[in-house]
């Protein structure tokens, strides 16, 4: 079975949630949403206070081009226009709305749950629907889908990947989706295969998901071009650069695009969104959320509008346990952990991870024993000591050196550090001195 | 809720790989080797055993505890591998303050003055004793034989059968004395241990035993051992091809002397080795050259310890120059 080669880890799955059906979880009183939930310019904001919105109106338009549309996901009133606190843990700016009892969608919007089969939109009118609808990349990191499909002149791509792997521990949202939604994820992957012109779409997904592999397998005789590869469990499968080189053994150099080596990957999700937006017209305002935690009194895969306060869907599962000691906006390997959970649900928010006082706590950092560990399960190749002590020393030239910008920050060193030593936290430190050097010395 | 949550950067869990797991790993592979030692040197090689470990313990608990005044970590093991690597390189026969003035040298001077755990250049053990071995070389070289009786097979060759003889010459010391001639090959019992000589290097199989254990359970990798066992095996090798009288044969470089104690347990001590797998087969190379042009063409008779502690030397400019091979080097973009 396939994987890829250098590095990797095996950490603790916790799949719990993963035999929870999705669950459409119902409207909130009060919506937060802010401008800013992708990567890139944060959205120009086109409503004020007072405005009546109705569900799936554009009410933030993108600034530039990393920049994606923000839709209002809720019929209602604009409160106020404010500056809140994100998952990010920065204030932001965000339209608060006041939900109204009847909600009333978009005039165009097909919101209903009969599937279009048929693809009849152009490559052109493909990127304009995507981009119109505020499509974002859904594994994690939120990249505007429709730059993706924007290939430069000179580049040919060959193979579409779809990024099924979901290789952090806990989170079981792709799965879900995966099982449930399959076709209209199959019809989305072929909507991004005529978006950029390929024959060619792999969806790549680890064998503890073998039910979904079946599932998907059973449908591909109405999808020509589509195959389904089970992948060997490593983490991180899920990063591109690993899942490219998984799926068709091609390596991304440092500093280039998956494009560079004839490649596009998207999340399943986003393949899914994607086939909302392009034959239903329905912009981005929902997503499959997994609530999880060995504490909690259930488990969840949740359809959340975003807006949505994250204590109220931990509420939905029994509330936050007496001994929590933190919450993680994402999977236990790249997530984020927020200062509190008032804070609202966005396009990236994968999961939210409820962890025990017990499983929060570390041990003190002791020395480093040149064990050299760090640099066995390192995907990327590197030295992950060394570059820690570079970020420490404050050393931007010897990092760039060492190829510190290659970190794609996946924290295998810092899962497997015997010492218990902040690796990636150093290492984080060192990229953002030596991307300033080198933005420098670019300007010079 | 009663706490504040805590904030950090990810990743949020972390495996369970610890200093403890790695050290007292290497501990249990040496399991086998002590047990040989017991049986074959009595109740002397426990005497050896329990002092060089406490001694190396508590020299390290009086230097954190009163003269770093920091926190002290003699129950990571580090301190405990030391001592029993230690007792190891040593007859049975050494004299207890001999052996606690060594720990004090590993320990403190190999270990401590340079930070403690993860920042020694020199495998402490070694530093222990190399310093014994000029400091004492009539107690260090005088090996006292196994316990007659134990023999398990009474070939003709390098054990004289009388029971008068307590002490006995090792097989390298033969070697280096007398020439390829003078020694007679008797495998079966050097690889079972039953030869003079320190007292953890006896059984070349015990080692290897051990050896395989910390391959097995990922606390070393095999480039180390590889690499030194092959280098030696195929240099000794050459030697003997140009001259079977004066060289002795590969084989019996292997089982004699501290070569498997070295290659499984001291050149592969995480600290003193290199980072990279590159680094590690030059290290492992260069460690298995040195030993045996140090045991045919110095006259010490036995050339492990010294290998090591000069490929130690090199190791920083070894990681230097050898860099892991990165994702992506040489892949060809469209």
């Amino acid at each position: 079975m396939k994987t890829f080669k250098l590095g990797g880890i095996h950490p603790a799955e916790n799949k719990m949630a993963a035999s929870q059906p999705i669950e459409e979880f119902p409207l909130p009183k009060q919506g937060i949403i802010p401008v800013s939930q992708h990567l890139g310019a944060p959205a120009k904001l086109l409503v004020k206070r007072g405005d009546q919105v109705k569900t799936g109106q554009l009410i933030g338009e993108t600034a530039g081009f990393i920049s994606a549309n923000i839709h209002s996901p809720y019929t209602g009133k604009v409160k106020k226009i404010d500056n809140v606190l994100d998952a990010s843990g920065y204030k932001r700016q965000a339209v608060i709305i006041d939900v109204a009892d009847e909600e009333e969608w978009e005039e165009d919007i097909d919101h209903s749950e009969d599937i279009i089969r048929e693809i009849t939109a152009n490559p052109d009118e493909i990127v304009n629907k995507m981009k119109a609808n505020g499509i974002v990349g859904l594994g994690g990191a939120t990249f505007p889908s429709h730059v993706k499909l924007m290939v430069p002149e000179g580049k040919k791509i060959e193979y579409l990947i779809i990024n099924g792997v979901e290789c952090e521990p806990y989170l079981t949202n792709d799965h879900r989706l995966m099982l449930e939604k399959t076709e209209e994820m199959l019809i989305g992957i072929k909507i991004l295969m005529k978006g950029l012109g390929v024959d060619k779409a792999i969806i790549g997904i680890e064998n503890n998901k073998m039910d979904a592999v079946e599932h998907i397998r059973s449908m591909l005789k109405d999808f020509k071009g589509i195959s389904v590869e089970p992948l060997k469990v490593k983490y991180p499968q899920g990063g591109e650069k690993q899942l490219i080189k998984a799926l068709v053994n091609r390596e991304v150099p440092g500093g280039k695009l998956p494009l560079d080596v004839g490649c596009v990957v998207n999340n399943v999700a986003t393949a899914y969104s994607v086939y909302e937006a392009v034959q239903k017209n329905k912009p981005l305002i929902d997503r499959i959320i997994t609530v999880t935690g060995k504490n909690l009194q259930k488990t969840a895969n949740l359809k959340v509008r975003f807006g949505t306060q994250l204590s109220e869907l931990v509420d939905h599962v029994g509330g936050l346990p007496e001994d929590t000691g933190k919450i993680v906006s994402g999977g236990p390997m790249t997530g984020k952990a927020l200062p509190s959970l008032d804070v609202p649900a966005t396009k990236g928010t994968a999961g939210i991870l409820v962890m025990t006082q017990k499983e929060a706590k570390f041990a003190d950092p002791r020395n480093c024993i040149r064990c050299a560990k760090c640099t066995e399960v390192c995907p990327q190749g590197l030295e992950p000591y060394l570059l820690h002590q570079f970020g420490e020393l404050e050393r931007p030239e010897d990092a760039e050196a060492n190829g510190i910008m290659d970190c794609i920050e996946c924290g295998s060193c810092n899962y497997i550090c015997p010492s218990n030593r902040p690796l990636l936290e150093y290492v984080r430190v060192g990229k953002a001195k030596t991307s300033e050097m080198i933005r420098n010395r670019k300007q010079k | 809720m009663k706490n504040q949550l805590i904030i950090s950067s990810s990743p949020h869990v972390r495996g369970n790989w610890t200093i403890e797991k790695a050290m007292y790993g290497v501990v249990m592979a040496m399991i086998p080797a002590m047990l040989v030692s017991f049986y074959m040197f009595g109740l002397g090689a426990l005497r050896v055993m329990l002092i060089s470990i406490v001694a190396c313990m508590a020299v390290e608990y009086v230097i954190q505890k009163y003269v770093i005044k920091g926190p002290v970590t003699i129950t990571d093991g580090s301190a405990i591998v030391t001592g029993i690597l230690l007792a190891f390189n040593v007859p049975t026969s050494i004299p207890s303050w001999m052996l606690i003035a060594g720990a004090i040298v590993a320990i403190g001077m190999g270990k401590m003055s340079f930070g403690g755990l993860g920042k020694n250049p020199f495998n402490p053990a070694l530093v222990g004793r190399v310093f014994m071995l000029i400091s004492f070389p009539a107690a260090m070289t005088t090996w006292p034989k196994p316990i007659v009786s134990r023999e398990f097979f009474s070939f003709a060759g390098l054990d004289a059968k009388t029971l008068d003889t307590v002490t006995g010459p090792t097989p390298l010391g033969i070697l280096n004395e007398q020439g390829a001639n003078a020694v007679t090959p008797d495998y079966v019992n050097q690889l079972l241990g039953s030869m003079s000589g320190s007292m953890g290097e006896i059984s070349a199989l015990a080692l290897i035993l051990g050896g395989i254990y910390l391959i097995a359970r990922k606390i070393i990798t095999w480039h180390v051992p590889v690499s030194y066992l092959l280098s030696s095996f195929v240099f000794a090798g050459i030697l003997w091809l140009v001259d079977p009288s004066q060289y002795a044969d590969p084989l019996f470089h292997m089982v004699t002397g501290g070569l498997m104690l070295g290659v499984f347990y001291m050149a592969t001590d995480y600290v003193s080795s290199p980072m990279s797998k590159k680094g590690m087969l030059i290290f492992g190379v260069g460690a298995g050259v040195l030993t045996i042009l140090i045991r045919v063409f110095t006259p010490y008779p036995e050339g492990v310890s010294f290998a090591i502690l000069l490929m130690n030397g090199f190791t920083p400019l070894i990681n230097t120059y050898t860099k892991p091979k990165r994702f992506g080097e040489k892949q060809p973009v469209n």
